[in-house]
């Protein structure tokens, strides 16, 4: 291998001389991790609606549901992103659309709506599988209390069903981050985006990447901490989750 | 065995190693002979350098020269038969197939700067291109002043969004720069109207505007965010005897007039797969480089006659 590595590179400064390489990498996970989170809440917030919409007992909704995760989930994300920045405003009234593209930021947003939809097919996906295995008992005591239907899903399924749910969301969550990488074909450049530059301009290839490699690392190292230190400190003796 | 020796001495004189040591072949070159292929890697879409005709096969300018080097490797090395294998290669391949020994020469639109010559040498300059920028004509944006306040795009990790950024800075011009993932995108934003202007090397705005829809929509601008920056075919460092039978061969071909034949070829005529003509006369810069072929990735080395 004639390879000239050369690890002080980070070190060095970058073309434009303002700042080091290792400062471009650390402005691209930084990046990555405003993607990720911003994506997480949406994934969140969507997923847990239209995973509650699959388990009502309404034939829409479920079906509505049903037609929902399908849609997202049977889609590669690269395709999805792809048809969001590209297609959709082509499809508006030709002022919005121009005024969409022209929205400042318009690839951070973008890829954030866009994974975050398509993680929200995965996050409702669980959330039904959680409320479906509490015993169907719950569900009927909670009604024979008076409580009505909201009231059954806020304080007694959904309490239960989400703690059940934490570890693979949990990996859910680590998807997410790994899945901002696919956002560059948008012109969001995080983290895999500054390696490349990195590789395109001093043309230190492995360094580049792996110091991306272990800057994910390290990101998923303390995000599957901080999921484990929150599965303890909610979890309730006596649940079919507690210890 | 004469030429060999010759080379040995070459390389000895070069590495100033003892004469014992020069007898052999070394590096690339031995490799050829003993393995009787060369690799040579190509971009699947780089015209018109070097990029995949309508039978999947790589055709183009550089990949015109590198076919000259091969038979000029072939007489050096007095082989009656040369395989020659190709391996398509990508800007984020193309470093470590190179450096692992999987491909022997880049023939593609890979630009030569001071930086990269810490990884890579590169042989005689192919091409000399300047960053300028493409617009819609509807638009009426032609001197980089015009870009004042737009939203302008360019391909992520290139020299030119560096100029871009440069310039934007220098001239106070509230440019909100747009970064793309590669060059057929950062086109496509300006297609769309996401971006007024795009900034890249001219003659592959030239490639794109040909290639596009409606090639009379757009206009590529006289002003230019840099000099012109050399293009040149890619080898690994550190290996003198293979570089300097690439050299003399690269400069055979531009001081011969077979260089020029090459350019008109493939700038001033209909190029497969689709028929286009990028009709790009040849700079002033370029020719004077082929009168006098360098390898230098100084862009204040190349001055028009």
């Amino acid at each position: 291998m004639n390879y000239h590595w050369n690890w002080h590179i980070f070190f060095e400064p970058d073309p434009t001389g303002a700042t080091t390489y290792l400062d471009l990498l650390l402005r691209g996970l930084l990046l990555t991790i405003e993607t990720a989170l911003f994506a997480w809440i949406v994934a969140l917030v969507f997923g847990s609606i239209v995973g509650v919409m699959r388990t009502l007992p309404s034939r829409s909704a479920s079906w509505f549901g049903f037609a929902y995760v399908e849609f997202f989930r049977n889609m590669p994300l690269l395709v999805q992103l792809f048809l969001w920045f590209f297609v959709l405003p082509e499809l508006l009234p030709r002022s919005a659309g121009l005024w969409l593209k022209q929205l400042p930021n318009a690839p951070f947003y973008t890829a954030g709506i866009g994974i975050g939809l398509y993680m929200s097919a995965r996050v409702a996906e669980q959330l039904r599988a959680g409320i479906g295995s509490l015993p169907r008992g719950q569900r009927m005591a909670a009604t024979a209390l008076g409580l009505t239907r909201a009231q059954v899903y806020r304080y007694v399924l959904l309490p239960m069903a989400f703690r059940i749910i934490l570890p693979p969301l949990t990996s859910e969550f680590l998807n997410t981050i790994k899945n901002t990488a696919v956002a560059i074909t948008i012109g969001l450049i995080e983290l895999t985006g500054e390696a490349r530059s990195m590789q395109e301009f001093s043309f230190q290839v492995f360094e580049a990447f792996a110091a991306a490699t272990v800057l994910y690392l390290l990101l998923n190292v303390v995000v599957v901490t901080a999921m484990r230190l929150l599965e303890r400190s909610v979890a309730i003796p006596g649940y079919i989750s507690g210890k | 065995m004469k030429t060999l020796h010759i080379l040995g001495l070459a390389l000895a004189t070069v590495l100033g190693v003892s004469q014992a040591g020069a007898e052999e072949l070394t590096g690339t070159l031995k490799n050829i002979k003993d393995t009787g292929a060369i690799t040579i890697g190509f971009r699947d879409s780089s015209i018109p350098f070097s990029y995949l005709d309508d039978h999947q096969q790589p055709v183009g300018f550089a990949m015109d020269i590198c076919g000259k080097i091969v038979d000029a490797i072939k007489n050096e090395l007095k082989l009656d038969k040369l395989e020659v294998k190709l391996n398509p290669v990508t800007s984020s391949t193309r470093i470590p197939l190179l450096a692992n020994g999987t491909i022997d020469l880049e023939c593609g639109s890979t630009t030569n700067n001071a930086e990269r010559q810490k990884q890579v040498a590169f042989t005689n300059t192919h091409f000399l291109t300047a960053s300028r920028f493409v617009a819609k004509k509807a638009n009426n944006l032609s001197a980089i002043d015009d870009l004042k306040g737009k939203s302008v795009v360019s391909t992520a990790g290139t020299t030119n969004i560096k100029q871009l950024t440069e310039a934007n800075a220098a001239r106070n011009l509230g440019i909100n720069i747009i970064p793309a993932k590669d060059h057929a995108e950062a086109f496509l934003m300006v297609e769309t109207d996401r971006a007024a202007a795009f900034v890249m090397d001219d003659i592959l705005l030239a490639s794109l505007v040909a290639g596009s829809k409606d090639p009379s929509a757009y206009a590529i601008s006289k002003d230019a965010f840099s000099k012109p920056e050399p293009y040149g075919i890619m080898l690994r460092k550190d290996d003198p005897a293979f570089k300097k039978l690439v050299d003399a061969a690269t400069a055979k071909i531009y001081t011969s007039g077979e260089g020029l034949k090459l350019y008109d070829k493939w700038f001033m005529q209909k190029i497969p797969p689709k028929g286009l003509n990028l009709n790009t006369p040849i700079a002033p810069e370029l020719k004077a480089e082929f009168a006098k072929p360098s390898d230098s990735p100084d862009p204040d080395s190349y001055k028009a006659m």
